[in-house]
């Protein structure tokens, strides 16, 4: 079991290796590959009125005309010893792990991720509960009341939510339920300011609810799907030929074989989310990761990027390492194997 | 089955969508009832009640003003920002040498001293400017302001390294400044003491490398603002700018937003010429908001004011205009902006002034206004200077308003004249991801391809779009870019600040960035370096307006529309007006309702 968790950790480790790797050749190698040279990539950096000569300055201050390994080997360095900014007055050290300064507002990155992750990681642990409590519930419900009326109506609304883009269901929902009804926070609200956790739920509830939707809708399918496969399995029909009660035959039987698909698309899902619910975040305005992204992407930001893309990178292959030992956990075969 | 269930979806989807039309008309029903009290027209809604004056005026002070916009803008220090919003914005919490009065319509174009006691007082042919600053004005930590403190200001804002966002001016204009020069390695300001000098503690004087008559101007850029050189930090500063205006930052991340509050060391009696009311006792901002939710807001009443002032969404802007109650909180607010299309002299056969006039006589101007939303969007323009620009003057030499669907017999006329009776083939490039620019680009194609005139339009990235591409005079000749669709916005609404970026031909870099994108005429250059020396005003603006004339004379562009923002007034406002020199809700005498 040690030997798979370190042979595991040694491969995620690499692979956030490689992910920077890239996004770095795909910010600066395309550019270049096009005939972009170091100051025509500058130009994105500077005001509007700005000379050759001013371009040309601010390419050499942010390291542009140095080869793309040093430049590399800077960022890198950064992450474990941390590097020194200019910030004009003086110079300050940024600590490791040190993502760089943004190109844009001269602000280090990594306070900024610290700060933002725990609104998505409220968003994200918040919407994964009820998905996973209402998708699973309701896909066992449709999978045991197979072609009835309820089976039907469930897996409808199940359709809608799939079909329905969270841009759409969350500007309506807040239409409706923040400046309609007046029932729940306004967009924009940071549920990190709230002054106790009943606010940050309520803060949070809309958001929870329209991204839980989506998957929900998912879970409920997918669930219901595993369950009518496996409830027709010969060891559910042993298990209700022994006499067992219909309800330990559903949960401890059908559901739990029926769970393990759920828990890989789960570990991703909850991985990809903690990366930054870009959609959700956008259309709510929460200033989580996801908003961050969508910020440092349109201003072609790259610290910013980097930054972003390596938290998004960790978490899904973290999530990806949990969801793995859990498979060791519950199937003894992928130990051994 | 299968088609049952997406009919289904659908029908849901139908269902919930007209639910978010009757939940928004529902939403600004209520939001509706919550104006202030006062009597008679000007607390009624109607449409452009807050264009030429103050709709529901009040001096009762209290309240927050709440702000939002979709993104951050440049930046919050005075010396680091060309954002429209923000030099209206920043009158709240510093005062430059000079100011565009708060007051509405016209009178807010008149430039009034602030931090000065009078107007600059030019001498040696205006290439020396001398200010006499007012006593008594004090930073938020209650240190006087003195000369020394808008010197090291304005150095700063030479550094372009730390600093890169604001305007170029006093780098371009400013006697022997070195080049690359920064403040934070010269302690003494020894590199810009032929630039400016502070003879005492009140008094600054600037010397400029070439004539200027209406350095006034350049003495209202924020980065005239006095920065105390102890609490400058670089590109830190803009967390939080030492205020001497009435507000002062309480907080500010610049990823989520700031806080304004009142400034204690603010003296009303120091500031007589501004019209700052400083009504809120709080002002928020913002950032970063989804751009329907902030439409949203201001209906709900849940927000005071979308800050970007370019008004709503294209969606919302449908919306507001189909219900004549909504219609009733709008403001189209026309401003100093051009939306047009350029004519590269350096692409064959637009070298040549007769194939430049068939484009502008076959062209279709209705279908220009119409790419950006009709008459809501702009006015046909007929020459280049909106009539908002002081001294500006309008003129159809090539009849525009009378053939708005283009003028077919004479384009063929100026085709044959050009030597190409069959017409000609180009490009036209246009901002890809800005739709109207796209329909601009698609309805020029239609309208042109009347009199044999083929272009392809061809989209590039905004981001890139002067820089790398119809920018960059060589990329542009190579690619065949004959003609360019843009926009153009005067820094402040004078001949100067509109035309002098976007005529000159000595503006045109080789190395791209241009906002110059094609017109080279000697002349207009000669008339250019006149009106830079012409201290008389009137005698000034008819010289601009020569260089309109010699521009369209020359067909070297395609004027499409002075363009107009549409604006929602809450009614949770109070004492709000456009001034023609913000074109948006003025920043400094916005109050909030008080019930």
């Amino acid at each position: 079991m040690f030997a798979y968790l370190v042979r595991r950790v040694i491969g995620a480790v690499v692979l956030l290796f490689i992910v920077t790797a890239v996004t770095f050749s795909i910010f600066f190698l395309v550019p270049k590959l096009g005939g972009a040279s170091a100051d025509d990539l500058a130009s994105r950096y500077v005001g509007k009125s700005a000379g050759a000569e001013q371009i040309h300055e601010t390419a050499v201050r942010l390291g542009f005309t140095d080869p793309l390994y040093e430049q590399y080997g800077r960022f890198l360095k950064g992450l474990f010893v941390g590097q020194e900014y200019n910030y004009g007055p003086a110079t300050e050290h940024c600590p490791a792990p040190c993502f760089g300064y943004s190109f844009l507002t001269q602000q280090p990155v990594w306070p900024d991720l610290v700060d933002r992750l725990p609104v998505t990681a409220s968003l994200a642990f918040g919407a994964a509960f009820i998905w996973l409590v209402t998708g699973v519930g309701t896909g066992i419900v449709s999978a045991l009341r197979r072609g009835s009326a309820l089976d039907r109506s469930l897996m409808s609304v199940a359709l809608a939510g799939v079909s329905l883009p969270i841009f759409f269901t969350g500007l309506l929902s807040l239409s409706i339920f923040s400046y309609g009804l007046g029932w729940t926070a306004q967009g924009g609200t940071n549920p990190m300011d709230a002054a106790n956790p009943a606010w940050w739920a309520y803060d949070l509830i809309l958001p929870w609810v329209t991204l839980a939707f989506l998957y929900a809708a998912a879970y409920a399918r997918l669930t219901r799907a595993g369950m009518l496969e496996t409830m027709n399995e010969d060891f559910v029909r042993t298990a209700r030929a022994k006499g067992l009660t219909e309800r330990t035959v559903v949960m401890k039987h059908g559901l739990r074989s029926a769970l393990t698909p759920i828990l890989t698309i789960f570990g991703l899902d909850l991985g990809l989310l903690l990366g930054g619910a870009i959609l959700t975040e956008t259309t709510f305005s929460l200033p989580g990761i996801g908003q961050y992204a969508v910020i440092a992407l349109r201003a072609n930001d790259l610290p910013k990027v980097l930054g972003v893309t390596l938290v998004a990178a960790f978490f899904i292959v973290l999530a990806n390492l949990i969801v793995d030992l859990l498979y060791a956990v519950v199937d003894p075969r992928v130990r051994i194997s | 089955m299968r088609w049952n269930r997406i009919t289904t979806a659908t029908a849901v989807s139908a269902a919930v969508a007209l639910s978010l039309v009757a939940c928004g008309g529902s939403g600004n029903g209520s939001g509706g009832s919550g104006g202030g009290s006062g009597s008679g027209d000007a607390t009624k809604a109607e449409a452009n009640a807050a264009l030429t004056k103050v709709f529901n005026p009040s001096d009762k002070k209290g309240g927050t003003l709440r702000m939002a916009i979709t993104e951050k803008w440049d930046s919050t220090d005075p010396g680091d920002t060309y954002y429209g919003l923000s030099w209206n914005l920043v009158r709240n919490y510093v005062r430059p040498l000079m100011v565009f009065k708060s007051a509405p319509g016209q009178e807010g174009t008149e430039v009034v001293p602030d931090l000065a006691e009078a107007a600059g007082v030019p001498s040696n042919d205006a290439k020396t400017w001398t200010y006499k600053i007012r006593k008594g004005v004090k930073f938020e930590d209650g240190t006087e302001v003195k000369a020394q403190d808008v010197k090291y200001a304005v150095a700063r804002s030479l550094d372009k390294a730390t600093l890169p966002n604001g305007p170029t001016y006093f780098n371009d204009f400013l006697l022997d400044v070195p080049k690359g020069y920064s403040v934070y390695k010269d302690p003494t300001l020894a590199g810009v003491a032929k630039a400016i000098e502070t003879p005492d503690d009140y008094t600054i004087v600037f010397h400029l490398n070439k004539s200027f008559s209406g350095f006034d101007y350049f003495a209202q850029l924020p980065a005239t603002a006095p920065v105390p050189k102890a609490k400058d930090n670089g590109s830190k500063y803009q967390l939080h700018p030492i205020s001497t205006g009435p507000y002062k930052f309480e907080s500010h991340d610049p990823n989520k937003g700031l806080t304004l509050i009142r400034n204690d060391q603010y003296d009303p009696a120091t500031d007589p010429n501004s019209g700052r009311k400083a009504l809120p006792d709080k002002i928020t901002v913002a950032y970063n908001v989804n751009g329907a939710d902030i439409d949203n807001r201001l209906q709900a009443g849940d927000l005071d004011v979308d800050i970007a002032g370019t008004g709503v969404q294209a969606e919302t802007q449908a919306k507001l205009l189909a219900n004549p109650e909504l219609k009733a909180h709008t403001d189209n607010v026309p401003a100093p902006r051009l939306n047009f299309t350029v004519f590269n002299s350096e692409v064959k056969p637009l070298d040549n002034i007769d194939c430049r006039k068939a484009i502008l006589y076959a062209a279709d101007h209705e279908g220009y206004q119409r790419a950006y939303g009709g008459p809501v969007g702009g006015d046909i323009a007929t020459n280049m200077m909106p009539p908002l620009v002081t001294g500006a003057e309008k003129f159809d030499t090539y009849g525009f308003e009378a053939d708005k669907n283009g003028n077919v017999d004479k384009a063929k006329e100026a085709l044959t004249a050009c030597k190409l009776p069959n017409g000609f083939s180009t490009n036209i490039a246009y901002r890809a991801d800005r739709p109207k620019e796209k329909a601009v680009a698609e309805s020029l194609q239609q309208s042109l391809k009347r009199v044999g005139i083929n272009v392809t339009p061809k989209g590039f990235p905004t981001g890139d779009y002067t820089k790398l591409y119809a920018g960059k005079p060589d990329y542009a000749k190579a690619n065949n870019l004959g003609m360019i669709v843009y926009s153009w916005g005067a820094d402040w609404p004078d001949g100067f600040g509109f035309l002098s970026q976007i005529v000159d031909s000595r503006t045109i870099r080789a190395t791209g960035g241009n906002t110059n994108l094609g017109i080279r005429i000697p002349e207009v250059d000669q008339l250019v370096d006149k009106a830079l020396v012409t201290t008389d005003k009137a005698e000034r603006e008819k010289i601009w307006v020569d260089v309109d004339k010699k521009v369209m004379e020359q067909a070297a562009v395609l004027p499409g529309i002075w363009a107009k923002g549409l604006l929602y007034r809450p009614d949770t406002l109070a004492n709000v007006y456009v001034s023609d020199s913000q074109n948006m809700y003025d920043y400094a005498g916005i109050g909030v309702a008080q019930k």
